[in-house]
């Protein structure tokens, strides 16, 4: 009854969203041209200084009381200096033989790579056994083998941590109501938060080096774990849950002997997730001075020495490929039977066959030097010629003619216009579009929700730089759309071509981000074209995942029915299998979104002059207020995007009966 | 079929979904339908049911679906909490029951199958067959042994240690069975076992379960959507439609007597003869003449010397006692189908 007299309510005032958001856009453009014709007054234009509240005063103030007067920092500190510092300590003694206490002896490469090949054909043939012992015998070859396993100590500790957490907390927010309730929107600004902004409390709270990385690593990679969790025990089916009930077991039986196990399969791939993001956070944790893989990088690419960065990135790709591949082997690995009588060595034939490998080349590690370690000399590392080899290709005539092409019309023609257009646009314009973007696509909560969040950006005293990230986002965005639909569309055409695009997708998507700037840079060097290619190659790989998923998955009786209406394939495609897709590609769109305005942030290296930049000065000093605002003004603007899109796929999806 | 104190008894048993149930239930003017109810946002799962289950007895349940047959099974066994009216097992009332004695009188007394087996994915048919032995803390190795003895008497011998998935579903489903039956149950609750399984195997499944009930004789609610295996399997059958019992009896009865206009549309496909008995045709104060037949012979097995007699009153013998005669006239009708 109550929706019903809203209804009537908002009848009578009579206006739909529609023609709101209509009216919105038009008084916005009102304010532009009264800005172009110079006849706007100053504090339409931008918000005046003296208007800005100090946020940063004020979550500085929030800081220290934490800090300070409630003694948060003592357990923290006390934490990053005990248990978390021991931790990382036997695995870096292990791993890369880091000498201290408690002293471990390095394992010797050889044994790793062996027992990794072992593992990998447990789970999944001989294709994986060559994928992870090649993995582990490459990085050695090449001379990386102290910085994949300075980035690997870290993993080893913060990845099982995540895992814990985030299935305790998913638990907790299955069974208590409120706990979800509190959980999910800490979650959704998690998972928009730029990564600086986890990077600087992480130091701050658990002292620099790799237990401020591990920190910032665990939080990042927890969101995705509770979501799988609690996801995995809602859709453990109801007959297993009463055949639990009836067997009489009691609460705690039922979590650890029926709920957990049956949900196995989503916690697991929540396992392979957490992996993930772990390794392309401690990646990034170059930023804050952790060494391993993403520091060697980061100098590398710093100083131009592409062969290098080309081998190390090489390295990274093929971890994180190994890591995923193995990970998702085991959720796909189901328990099969023994028959009875069935002798212990051949049921443990792997396990035992793992460690005999290892035990032989540690052993052999001790006696021939080139199986425990790799120097420096005997790398067979090709940097400098892959260098020289990349340089003179891009010193071709006609190759620096099309990039230098490429990066003219796109700076001159196409970028800077778009930038100070949107510079030039009034803060309140600039609002109201979003907000009748928002009302015209999502609804009014949606529209209620950009209201506040550009309103909160507003004030924040960054408007001009968040405008910038905006608009690297969004020129990356349409870029990547106009080139990312077509390829999708084709792709779907085929049966076999669907299958290796989307093979080529999720391969893509296990790479940390990190490493797309690596073919951004190497083609168009340090400039601003290079900042939005890294952002479009990085965005365009959900776009192209989901346009293809979204045409697969149009029902067959559908387009059998145009097929024989006697639909042409452009008929077909346009009436039929868009309009049915497009609540998926929405999905896609909106994850390209997300996907850009992360990697905008790390695209601060390259030299930007938006809120990435500023916050990575933020990282240098102690300015925890002044980063929180920052990030928060990135995390308000995805989010914004992100119920708008979300809720507009939702209501689609409704429509259409999907 | 003996008659002491009835091993389940509920009365006036209501099942109410929604927001309020009890606060619903306690307004509810009598006479509210269905569809009433549905109006006003709830959901009648079950609705003022009274069914008594006697000790050895097979009472099934058939219904549509929808039609409340599955809530109410879960109500004997406590899965669902009832909204109004009282259930005794074995003279207990168990809504009263606090959790710990609800989970011994699970561990100790009821067994129940699934319809889609609700095996456990990650345990062997040996470990989940042993599953509610283990959670009532029974030693390793009796457990197994129970396990061992129950997978043999289901015929699963030499797949114990398969895991479920590399089963077909009416292996599945025999393993189901015998992890109901491991804790030797009085009361067996059968919920659709056989319904998703292919109609060959339905068919076997359900003898050999008439085969188990021979041997062990347990009491059971027996849940189906299928009114011939209903009549097939049942002493006595309770028909649901729209939560409510239409009716509850013999097979003979309900065949020969429905109850309601919805009763009787499900006997109207069947083959009568096949279910109904020579002893609910026998007039107890009549007698006949000449050779005698059997009161627990079906009319169809009677067919032949049916047609071929001609005595008007046939007497009819218990376990060779005669205990009255049947008019050949009424058995021919059924056999004819002549209403």
């Amino acid at each position: 009854m109550a929706v019903l007299s809203t209804n009537q309510a908002l009848t009578r005032v009579g206006y739909s969203d529609t023609q709101i958001a209509s009216g919105l856009f038009c008084v916005a453009l009102v304010l532009t041209v009264l800005q172009y014709s110079g006849l706007l007054p100053s504090w339409l234009h931008r918000i005046p200084e003296e208007w800005v509240p100090p946020f940063a005063v004020w979550l500085d103030a929030a800081f220290i009381f934490i800090r300070e007067d409630l003694q948060l920092e003592k357990l923290t500190r006390w934490f990053a200096e005990g248990p978390l510092q021991f931790m990382l300590d036997t695995t870096a003694n292990l791993l890369y033989g880091k000498r201290r206490w408690p002293r471990f002896e390095q394992i010797p490469w050889s044994a790793i790579a062996a027992s990794a090949a072992v593992l990998g054909y447990y789970l999944g043939g001989w294709r994986l056994a060559l994928l992870a012992g090649g993995t582990f015998v490459w990085t050695a070859l090449i001379g990386q083998w102290k910085d994949a396993m300075e980035t690997m100590s870290v993993l080893i500790v913060a990845a099982p941590l995540a895992f814990l957490i985030g299935l305790l907390v998913g638990i907790a927010a299955w069974k208590y109501t409120w706990v979800d309730r509190a959980v999910r929107p800490v979650l959704s600004v998690l998972q928009t938060l730029p990564f600086f902004t986890y990077l600087l409390p992480a130091v701050i709270f658990f002292k620099v080096g790799p237990t401020a990385g591990a920190v910032a690593t665990i939080i990042y990679a927890v969101p995705p774990m509770i979501l799988m969790t609690t996801l995995g025990l809602k859709k453990v089916s109801p007959e297993v849950i009463e055949a639990g009930k009836m067997s009489g077991c009691s609460r705690w039986q039922m979590l650890r002997h029926v709920y957990v196990p049956a949900a196995r399969n989503e916690i697991l791939v929540g396992v392979n997730q957490v992996i993930m993001l772990c390794l392309a956070m401690v990646v990034l944790t170059a930023f804050i001075g952790m060494p391993g893989l993403g520091a060697k990088l980061l100098a590398m690419m710093g100083s131009f020495k592409l062969g290098r960065s080309f081998e190390i990135g090489v390295t990274i790709v093929l971890l994180a490929v190994t890591l995923d591949r193995l990970s998702k082997a085991w959720v796909v690995k189901l328990p099969e039977h023994f028959e009875r009588g069935t002798r212990w060595w051949v049921r443990h034939k792997y396990a035992l066959t793992a460690l005999a490998v290892f035990v032989f080349f540690t052993v052999l590690g001790q006696f021939v030097g080139w199986f425990a370690e790799i120097g420096r000399r005997e790398s067979f590392s090709q940097g400098k010629e892959i260098d020289t080899a990349i340089k003179t290709f891009l010193a071709f005539d006609i190759v620096q003619g099309i990039t230098g092409q490429i990066r003219y019309v796109l700076n001159v023609w196409v970028l800077n216009p778009f930038r100070d257009f949107l510079l030039s646009i009034p803060t309140f314009g600039f609002i109201l579009i979003v907000i009748a973007g928002a009302l015209a696509i999502g609804g009014r909560r949606p529209a209620l929700y950009a209201t506040v969040f550009f309103g909160l950006v507003a004030l924040s005293g960054w408007w001009d730089r968040s405008v910038i990230t905006l608009y690297s986002v969004i020129s990356a965005v349409i870029i990547a759309t106009l080139i990312g639909l077509p390829i999708g569309i084709m792709a779907a055409r085929s049966e076999k071509w669907s299958r290796r695009v989307l093979l080529a997708c999720d391969t893509a998507q296990t790479f940390p981000s990190f490493i797309y700037l690596i073919p951004a840079i190497m083609l168009f060097g340090i400039t601003a074209t290079s900042v939005v290619m890294s952002i479009l190659i990085f965005a365009m790989v959900p776009l192209i995942r989901y346009t293809v998923e979204g045409l697969r998955g149009v029902p067959l009786e559908m387009t059998e029915a145009a097929d024989m209406s006697g639909a042409t394939r452009r008929q077909k495609l346009w009436s039929v299998q868009l309009p049915l897709a497009l609540p998926t590609m929405a999905v896609g769109f909106n994850q390209a979104i997300m996907f850009a305005f992360f990697m905008v942030i790390i695209a601060a290296f390259i030299g930007t002059q938006d809120l990435g930049q500023e916050l990575q000065k933020t990282l240098a000093g102690t300015d925890l207020g002044k980063n929180f605002v920052l990030g928060f003004c990135v995390a308000l603007m995805a989010l914004t995007f992100d119920m708008a899109i979300l809720s507009w796929a939702e209501k689609k999806k409704a429509q259409l009966g999907l | 079929m003996t008659s002491e104190t009835p091993v389940i008894s509920c009365k006036n048993v209501w099942k109410i979904f929604g927001q309020d149930p009890e606060g619903y239930l306690s307004k509810l003017p009598p006479g509210r339908t269905f569809d009433d109810i549905r109006a006003d946002g709830y959901i009648a799962g079950v609705r003022d049911v009274s069914i008594e289950v006697s000790r050895g007895e097979m009472l099934v349940i058939m219904g549509l679906s929808g039609s409340g047959k599955s809530t109410l099974v879960r109500c004997f066994s406590r899965l669902h909490e009832i909204t109004g009216g009282t259930i005794e097992v074995d003279g207990q009332d168990i809504m009263a029951l606090p959790e710990k004695e609800l989970i011994e009188l699970r561990r100790n007394k009821m067994g129940m199958v699934f319809q889609n087996f609700g095996l456990l994915p990650h345990r062997t048919v040996l470990e989940n067959v042993a599953f509610p032995l283990e959670m009532r803390g029974q030693d390793k190795h009796e457990r197994r042994d129970r396990a061992l003895e129950v997978i043999k008497l289901v015929g699963l011998e030499r797949r114990e240690e398969y895991f479920p998935r590399e089963l077909s579903g009416g292996q599945q489903q025999r393993v189901g069975i015998a992890r109901s039956l491991a804790i030797e149950p009085d009361i067996w609750f059968l919920d659709e076992p056989f319904s998703a399984l292919d109609p060959l195997i339905r068919r076997e499944m359900q003898d050999e379960f008439l085969r188990l009930q021979e041997m062990l004789g347990k009491t059971i609610v027996f849940i189906t959507h299928d009114f011939d295996e209903a009549l097939r399997l049942a002493d006595r059958i309770a028909i649901m439609k729209d939560g409510a019992v239409e009716q509850c009896g013999t097979p003979d009865n309900i065949v020969l007597n429905p109850a309601t206009e919805y009763v009787r549309k499900f006997t109207e496909e069947i083959d009568k003869a096949n279910v109904v008995h020579a002893r609910i045709l026998t007039d107890m104060s009549a007698t006949g003449e000449g050779a005698p037949v059997e009161a627990s012979a079906t009319i169809h097995a009677l067919a032949k010397l049916l047609v071929n007699d001609t005595r008007d009153m046939i007497p009819v013998v218990d376990n060779g006692k005669a205990i009255g005669a049947m008019p050949r006239k009424a058995a021919l009708d059924i056999l004819v189908g002549a209403d």
